[in-house]
């Protein structure tokens, strides 16, 4: 009773954390992962781990080396950055690539912005397309989904479905495979389905709001469909949505909350732009797959976004 | 049911704890300390001297300009001193200190139950007995009431909204007041429509209480006026003033405008009541109900008080103050105010104590912003609480200016919500007190510059 605490209000919180939203984003990713792990059998989990605990130790130590700040790990967004780092790559990576992209993505990406919030691009991308522009063999060397036949080590490789589009080849697999995931590709991203459900997931936690990931889904899905109703060599819409990084993209990599828009307003036009230069990108550029570039190129416009997509103040041109 | 359009939120109400318990006395001091300033505005003059005998209900200190408002005496004896106290906050607080003795009342004060409906009163007396009552608005500003029924030229009142939303987690004490003295506060209502002159009134309650909100349905059929009753979503925070006109009647104050711009007047329920005695029965305003609650208080309730008794007292008719208390609050746990000790006198501002355990008293780490935008989400102002805050951090007051940093209402929305326990609102305050600072300094120099440029055309 001699000791009361004297604090400014508010004197009660949420019980939201840090830690609380990154664990959600795990749960969410893990229907992901069990679907990876079923068609790429333990190569996946073997990536996984080595992107993860590769992340997590170089954000420790340079935390305690160089940084010389408090320990950052226990709030989970490295293991986030690891995952989705590992859900880029093909199952069969040599493990050391797999070392040097978390590197770039913690070490880079990450630290040197000072951490959790204020890095201005989604570090598991940075990672992920520097791994493509250094090792582009190993990184586009897809092994074919073959269940826990797959092998870590010398699987049978062959292209995914977006390359083998871009090169021309007229059979394409059908949508229930690129539904659930039974095509090659980076293992994380090629299940459509788990990764809805994963985004419903966080819809439901609160974690995420609808905004980016259905303004990039209805950007792709229009913009396609146009280009494909006026000339059918080009892919039809369906094959857009469900192959390669787009729900991967669309649901974790876009809604990551350091590099997004913080207003609804700025979140949508950044949604939209990110579709379409996906399909720009996928239908005339160098690349089969243009997801984390057109992330990337978003993450920059980010801060304009923020500026110019002010929330309504209140009392302002009110709606009737 | 509709609620405000931008941002709020639901924190966990915990009303359970005092909700529905009956309005209990609590006794009357041995001394009352009762403070001379308990409204804003002027202060008022001490009009008693030590030694004068008083009785309840007669005027101890006097307004102190037309913003001011009549403070009574609310017991009956000797006046021991007029002096200075330290108040809870560490402040000096003017006081006139009475020693009790009985309880004797000014013989006009009609004190019986009887509920008089007919009003007698024109618009004028009725503001004239308002304001020689002392009543301000006991939803926890205490401005003037009648100030507030005085609307400035240029302005007119079209609608009447009446505050029952009690947003605040834990208060009870307003929901519990309509419970007992429903038809009190209809005729409190009219009352107010005839001194504006106005004929249409909302009552806003909040659908967490539904007995209330029903209860009320009935009752609006007695009123004179055309009164509706408005269930609104729970949302906080839809008690400020700001909020609940635009929940009800869709309107939005424009940035610094006066709520009067909307046509719309908002007065407490507990405010409404006080008007009804103060011109039915010429009761000034001597007491008010308060919730005294927390997790552990032992007797959480609505208790009436008169002012001048100490919290300890308060604290002591419900039970006293639990073992594991860390924090002992006046109002509700998100804008009221952490008291060092409880060695002060309720007054008119007192709408709560509340008694957080320790577990519940401290605020966690802060963690470094995620740029979630949560606080965005939130802020029923519009404004962009983690970017203001960074500004704050780095004194930009001009930038925080510019982004409207005095809009903030203080609801404590963005520092609830962030999930990295970022310091948010504390920063604002600090932006908020300064760009104050900054505007009056400026205001004050134009208007020296015009009145030398005056000067200067006479010669
Ligand atoms: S709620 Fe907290 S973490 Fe989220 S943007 Fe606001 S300040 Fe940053
Ligand atoms: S305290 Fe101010 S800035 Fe924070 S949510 Fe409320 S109005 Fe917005």
């Amino acid at each position: 009773m001699n000791n009361l605490i004297v604090s400014p209000a508010p004197h009660v919180h949420t019980s939201n954390t840090v830690t609380k939203t990154m664990l959600n984003v795990i749960i969410a990713l893990l229907p992901a992962l069990v679907v990876a792990v079923i068609y790429f059998g333990m190569g996946a989990l073997i990536v996984t781990g080595i992107s993860v605990v590769s992340c997590v130790l170089f954000e420790y130590l340079i935390n305690k080396f160089l940084l010389k700040k408090a320990c950052t790990i226990g709030d989970l967004s490295a293991v986030v950055t690891g995952l989705l780092l590992a859900f880029n790559l093909p199952a069969n990576l040599p493990w050391w690539i797999i070392v040097i992209g978390a590197l770039v993505a913690i070490g880079i990406g990450k630290m040197t912005f000072g951490g959790l919030g204020n890095n201005p691009f989604n570090p598991a991308l940075v990672g992920r397309v520097f791994l493509l522009i250094s090792f582009p063999v190993q990184m586009t060397t897809w092994p074919v989904p073959q269940g826990f036949a797959t092998k870590y080590i010398d699987a049978v490789t062959a292209a995914t479905p977006l390359s083998a589009f871009n090169e021309g080849a007229t059979e394409m697999p059908s949508y229930l495979d690129l539904l659930l995931g039974h095509v090659g590709g980076s293992f994380g991203e090629v299940s459509a389905l788990a990764l809805i459900i994963g985004g419903i997931y966080l819809l439901a936690r609160k974690v995420i709001t609808w905004h980016i990931p259905v303004s990039i889904i209805l950007t792709v899905a229009v913009f396609s469909c146009i280009l494909w109703l006026c000339d059918n060599t080009y892919m039809d819409p369906l094959t857009h949505l469900l192959a390669g990084g787009l729900m991967l993209g669309a649901i974790f990599m876009a809604t990551d909350y350091a590099t997004s828009p913080m207003t609804h307003m700025g979140q949508i036009i950044y949604g939209v732009l990110i579709g379409i230069i996906v399909v720009v990108i996928r239908t005339w550029g160098a690349y089969p797959e243009g997801m984390s570039f057109a992330i990337l190129i978003m993450n920059a416009v980010t801060p304009l976004l923020n500026h110019y997509c002010r929330p309504r103040r209140f009392g302002e041109n009110p709606k009737k | 049911m509709r609620t405000f359009r931008i941002g709020g939120l639901h924190p966990h109400d915990n009303k359970e704890f005092s909700a529905h318990k009956a309005i209990t006395d609590v006794a009357l001091p041995t001394q009352a300390v009762v403070p001379l300033a308990q409204h804003i505005g002027a202060p008022t003059k001490p009009v008693v001297a030590k030694g004068d005998k008083v009785l309840v209900g007669q005027v101890i200190a006097e307004a102190g300009g037309f913003m001011s408002a009549n403070v009574h005496a609310p017991v009956s004896g000797t006046v021991a001193k007029v002096d200075s106290i330290v108040d809870s906050y560490g402040l000096p607080m003017p006081a006139i200190i009475i020693d009790v003795e009985g309880d004797e009342w000014l013989p006009e004060i009609d004190r019986t139950d009887n509920i008089i409906s007919t009003i007698k009163a024109e618009p004028k007396e009725i503001i004239g007995k308002i304001q020689a009552a002392g009543i301000v608005g006991l939803g926890g500003a205490c401005f003037p009431t009648h100030v507030k029924l005085s609307p400035p030229p240029g302005n007119k009142a079209e609608c009447l909204i009446i505050n029952a939303v009690e947003c605040e987690p834990f208060l009870t004490c307003d929901h519990q007041l309509m419970l007992e003295h429903g038809e009190e506060i209809i005729i409190g209502i009219d009352i107010i429509c005839k001194a504006l002159g106005i004929d249409k009134a909302y009552i806003g309650i909040e659908g967490n209480k539904p007995d209330a909100i029903a209860k009320f349905e009935e009752l609006v059929k007695k009123a004179v006026n055309h009164v509706e009753v408005v269930p609104l979503k729970l949302r906080y925070p839809q008690g400020g003033e700001k909020q609940l006109i635009d929940a009800v009647i869709r309107r939005q104050v424009p940035s610094g405008a006066l709520p009067i711009a909307t046509g719309a007047v908002v007065q407490n329920v507990a405010t409404v009541y006080a008007v009804y005695q103060a011109v039915q029965k010429n009761r000034p305003l001597v007491d008010r109900v308060m919730t005294v609650t927390g997790p552990s208080v032992s007797n959480p309730g609505n208790y009436r008080v008169r002012f001048g008794t100490s919290l300890n007292d308060v604290i002591a008719a419900a039970g006293g103050v639990p073992e594991d208390t860390g924090k002992i609050i006046c109002g509700g746990p998100m804008m009221g105010r952490a008291m060092a000790n409880t060695n002060m006198p309720a007054h008119k501002r007192t709408s709560g104590i509340l008694l957080l355990p320790e577990s519940m008293s401290t605020r966690r780490e802060p963690e470094n912003c995620m740029r979630c935008g949560k606080c965005v989400d939130v802020c029923p102002m519009g404004l962009e609480p983690y970017l203001l805050s960074k500004m704050g951090d780095m004194r930009m007051w001009d930038e925080m200016e510019q982004h409207n940093v005095m809009d903030c209402i203080e609801c404590g929305c963005c520092l609830y919500t962030c999930p990295s326990n970022r310091p948010l609102l504390d920063y604002i305050r600090m932006g908020k007190a300064t760009v104050g600072g900054i505007l009056r300094a400026r205001a004050a120099a134009a208007k020296a510059a015009a009145e030398a440029a005056k000067a200067e055309e006479k010669k």
